[in-house]
């Protein structure tokens, strides 16, 4: 990795001069995003601790909706525990505690009273590596409705969860093979299916592409990009490039802090803080 | 010099080690030989359709003996089943319990009770079913119990191979991944949801395994069937009647005077060979799953 | 689309609180059965002690059994031959099955003659104790002419117990790190060298907690020592390792037979006797375990 830029200082931050990636020419001006002014979850001064590490120090942070907001940082940075703060996963870790508020539309989901598995299918997760149920693929997706008593036409909802995530061409005619014979990408594709077969309005990503190759990983960035339109998706990559290319909204964060969060296109030619300037030109992480 | 000599003792001890283990497969060639040459003197005499089919076990009476071994199968199954009927539901509910339910205090000490529960010994059972499960338990609620019965072997019985299923349950529960949980706990499942419509059915073949060898467990109890069943070897499904099973009988001829040479004698080894292929195939099977079920999560 | 939230959710009917309370009553369905062999433990124990509590003096560990005078009885030859029979257990099962251990966990190839042997233990360790005690009639009674003695006694319990040792002593060693072995080998050692001096220390707990385990089953016994003819209510106490005998689980065995109350005030207080020594040798040993898998033994 090439350091380029040299003499910095700490206020405005000139555009370094080589870029070690390129910003995708396929956004068109008029997608250009703006901050919706609808935030579907917000974290207020949330600290999350296991035992008396602080894995998560005082985010605030807005997750406007029918937006894809990225949260990237090196390894340990915190991001996944916030990610998964977001539909109360960390409820399973034995010393997870909290500090601070966590609103999904207005209500705070970390007070005790409130209830998980409602807030769930709402807010739906797809995992770092993909783990379908040991059953048939039309069972990986339908499990899901099913058990939480959906009405209408379980094989309408299948399919179309599958044609979202763009698997149903190759799978349509071996619904009932085991999940396990797909690849690893069609998997993934797969746990996105059954995540959306609950019509969340929700979906938080947990670097779903690191064990994936990079054609698989491109196909799934298409889907992220075309699953906006119906979804507000948070996405948590340590892949700087496909933060640039999916999102329009990026969070930085690095031990535990928020330090820096912007539009995308804003927060890789021109990010506010030194600190980020120097994890996005690869000086560290 | 020093290197021979050192060569030589790596090689003897070698061989020692070798030897030794051998003698685990004489051991089993041992009882093979034995049970088939010592009962091929008894199928000299009895025909083995007479044996295998008949339903009257008397050998050693002398006006009316009869050789057909089903009552004592019977007998034998009847316990064992009904030890399964007590043991599945408890086993199961407490490994579900230990697995996904207990905190883990909670679990560090249940675990290690249900070890010491299975090392009480068989007699401890037996006496426990004809002093107490029989007269307090089973008579006040079915009062036509009699004092030797099926029923009370087949509970004790049941206790006694609840850690069988409960911990080999738990550790084929453990062995279902954490991810597969979390997938399931994200589709806005319930608890109850996740261990018995995701866990329990990934971990089916590891259950049925631990179900087999319990049950190979239970045909093969001796000590408290000897106490609580009683002698007396008929072909009923009736559990609050004295019955008797193979073990049961084996025990009965080594107490008793038996003169070596004789058709009873010799009877012994015949139900020895049939208890022991009987537990042999379903051990065999449950090793078979158990190693079937390994694979898929290592 | 921005109402998409809202549409969707007229679909999906999630009664969650329905599904809360199901899972709230199999939690407490679960909870309970699993205190069940706990429970049963407690009433076991409890029955035991109140029967047997009175009966178990001093004067009883020195008494002979009595068939006659019942207050006057006593397990003292019992106790004698159970100790007799652990010690013999003890020296032959303990060398042969760590022995064996050793060479299939650090010199056997990987090859089938290897997987053989390891099945054929795993099937050893399923034959109901009985069939021990039958082949131990043929080999040991009659073919060495040991007749029934607490020779034969003892090393039928060993053949009986040697799969326990065996497979617990392999998994003690299979947790020894393999940087121990490669380090002691870098150094020149020889592989008995490595084994003797690094290995076996290292796995010392685990096979200690295998050993207890195993002899501690092993006193258990009763149905394979009768089968090869020990006795009952013996008067005398074994001097030698070809006198006959008789152990503890057997004298429960005769006096829980007897009908008369006073025989099963003797009974308990036996079983009182031979809980007393196993239970604490399975409490170590369980801790020992507990306490090594919590570290993760390194």
């Amino acid at each position: 990795m090439v350091d380029v830029v040299e003499d910095q200082s700490a206020a405005s931050v000139e555009a370094p001069r080589m870029p070690l990636f390129r910003m995708p020419a396929v956004r068109a001006p008029s997608t250009l995003p703006m901050p919706s002014s609808e935030c579907v979850i917000r974290a207020e001064c949330l600290s999350i601790y296991y035992g008396s590490f602080a894995a998560v120090r005082d985010v605030t942070l807005e997750i406007p909706s029918h937006r894809v907001t990225a949260i990237i940082g090196p390894s340990g940075c915190g991001k996944s525990t916030l990610l998964r703060a977001m539909n109360r996963m960390n409820d399973f870790i034995p010393n997870s505690t909290s500090k601070g508020k966590l609103f999904y539309r207005g209500q705070d989901i970390l007070r005790p009273g409130h209830d998980a598995v409602e807030l769930r299918r709402r807010v739906g997760m797809v995992f770092q590596k993909p783990n379908p149920f040991p059953k048939s693929i039309y069972k990986n997706v339908a499990w899901g409705a099913s058990i939480n008593g959906y009405q209408g036409n379980l094989e309408e909802l299948v399919e179309n969860a599958l044609r979202q995530a763009a698997l149903w061409d190759e799978v349509k005619d071996k619904l009932q093979d085991s999940a396990y014979d797909l690849s690893g990408g069609q998997q993934q594709r797969l746990c996105i299916a059954r995540a959306i077969a609950l019509e969340p309005e929700v979906l938080l990503m947990d670097e779903p592409c690191s064990a994936l190759d990079p054609i698989a990983t491109a196909r799934i960035e298409d889907l992220i990009d075309k699953l906006k339109a119906r979804y507000t998706v948070v996405l948590v990559t340590h892949n700087m490039q496909q933060a640039a290319r999916v999102s329009e909204r990026t969070a930085f964060m690095y031990m535990g802090e928020l330090i820096e969060v912007n539009d995308t296109t804003i927060m890789f030619t021109k990010p506010g803080n030194k600190q980020t300037q120097d994890y996005i030109t690869g000086r560290f992480g | 010099m020093m290197r021979t000599v050192t060569r030589l003792r790596e090689r003897g001890i070698h061989a020692f080690l070798f030897l030794c283990a051998l003698v685990t497969i004489v051991t089993t060639l041992g009882i093979v030989w034995v049970l088939i040459e010592e009962s091929r003197q008894f199928f000299a005499r009895v025909s083995a359709a007479d044996f295998f089919f008949g339903s009257r076990w008397a050998p050693t009476s002398t006006d009316e003996p009869g050789f057909g071994v089903l009552p004592l199968v019977c007998g034998t199954f009847l316990v064992a089943g009904g030890a399964l009927l007590v043991a599945i539901p408890v086993g199961l509910a407490g490994a579900i319990y230990l697995s996904e339910y207990a905190p883990l205090s909670i679990r560090r000490v249940l675990k290690p009770t249900l070890e010491v529960l299975a090392g009480i010994p068989s007699v401890v059972y037996g006496y426990f079913a004809l002093t107490f499960v029989t007269p307090y338990v089973l008579r006040p609620l079915f009062p036509n119990t009699e004092i030797f019965n099926a029923a009370s072997a087949a509970i004790v019985v049941g206790v006694m191979i609840i850690p069988t299923i409960s911990s080999l349950c738990d550790d084929a529960f453990r062995a279902v991944p954490r991810s597969l949980r979390e997938g399931a706990y994200a589709m806005a499942a319930t608890r109850l949801e996740v261990s018995t419509r995701v866990v329990v059915p990934a971990a089916i073949s590891g259950v049925i395994a631990a179900v087999l060898l319990a049950l190979a467990r239970a045909i093969g109890e001796t000590m408290a069937v000897a106490l609580a069943a009683g002698m007396t070897p008929k072909l009923t499904l009736n559990p609050f009647t004295s019955i008797q099973t193979l073990t049961g009988y084996i025990v009965q001829v080594s107490l008793g005077d038996t003169p070596a040479g004789t058709l009873g004698y010799q009877s012994i080894f015949a139900v020895g060979i049939t208890l022991f292929l009987i537990t042999m195939t379903i051990n065999v099977i449950a090793q078979r799953v158990f190693s079937r079920f390994r694979e898929v999560y290592e | 689309m921005n109402g998409h939230g809202d549409l969707a959710a007229t679909l999906f009917e999630p009664r969650i609180e329905r599904r809360r309370r199901w899972g709230r009553v199999f939690e407490l369905v679960c909870t309970v059965l699993s205190f069940v062999g706990l429970a049963f433990l407690a009433v076991l124990i409890g029955q035991v002690l109140w029967v047997g509590a009175a009966w178990a003096t001093p004067k009883f560990l020195t008494n002979f059994p009595s068939i006659l005078e019942p207050e006057r009885a006593g397990v003292k030859s019992a106790l004698w031959g159970t100790m007799w029979l652990m010690a013999i257990t003890t020296v032959v099962g303990v060398p042969i099955g760590v022995a064996a251990a050793v060479y299939l966990e650090e010199y056997a190839a990987r090859n089938r003659l290897t997987r053989l042997i390891h099945f054929n233990i795993l099937n050893l360790a399923g034959v109901p104790s009985i069939i021990y005690g039958i082949l131990g009639l043929a080999a040991f009674v009659r073919w060495l002419r040991f007749d029934r003695s607490v020779l034969s006694g003892g090393l039928i319990l060993a053949l009986l117990v040697l799969p326990v040792i065996i497979i617990a002593s392999r998994e003690a060693l299979l947790a020894v790190p393999r940087t121990i072995r490669e380090a002691a080998y870098a150094l020149g050692a020889t592989r008995w060298q490595t084994v003797r001096s690094h290995v076996l220390p290292a796995a010392l707990p685990g096979i200690m907690t295998g050993i207890i385990l195993a002899v501690s089953r092993a006193i258990g016994e009763a149905a394979p020592l009768i089968t090869i003819g020990a006795l009952t209510y013996v008067a005398f106490v074994p001097t030698g390792p070809f006198d006959a005998f008789t152990a503890l689980p057997i004298q429960i065995y005769a006096w829980s037979d007897q009908p008369q109350e006073e025989f099963h005030h003797l009974a308990a207080a036996g079983i009182i006797v031979l809980l007393g020594i196993l239970l604490p040798m399975n409490a170590v040993a369980v801790v020992v375990r507990a306490r090594q898998q919590r570290r993760g033994a390194w």
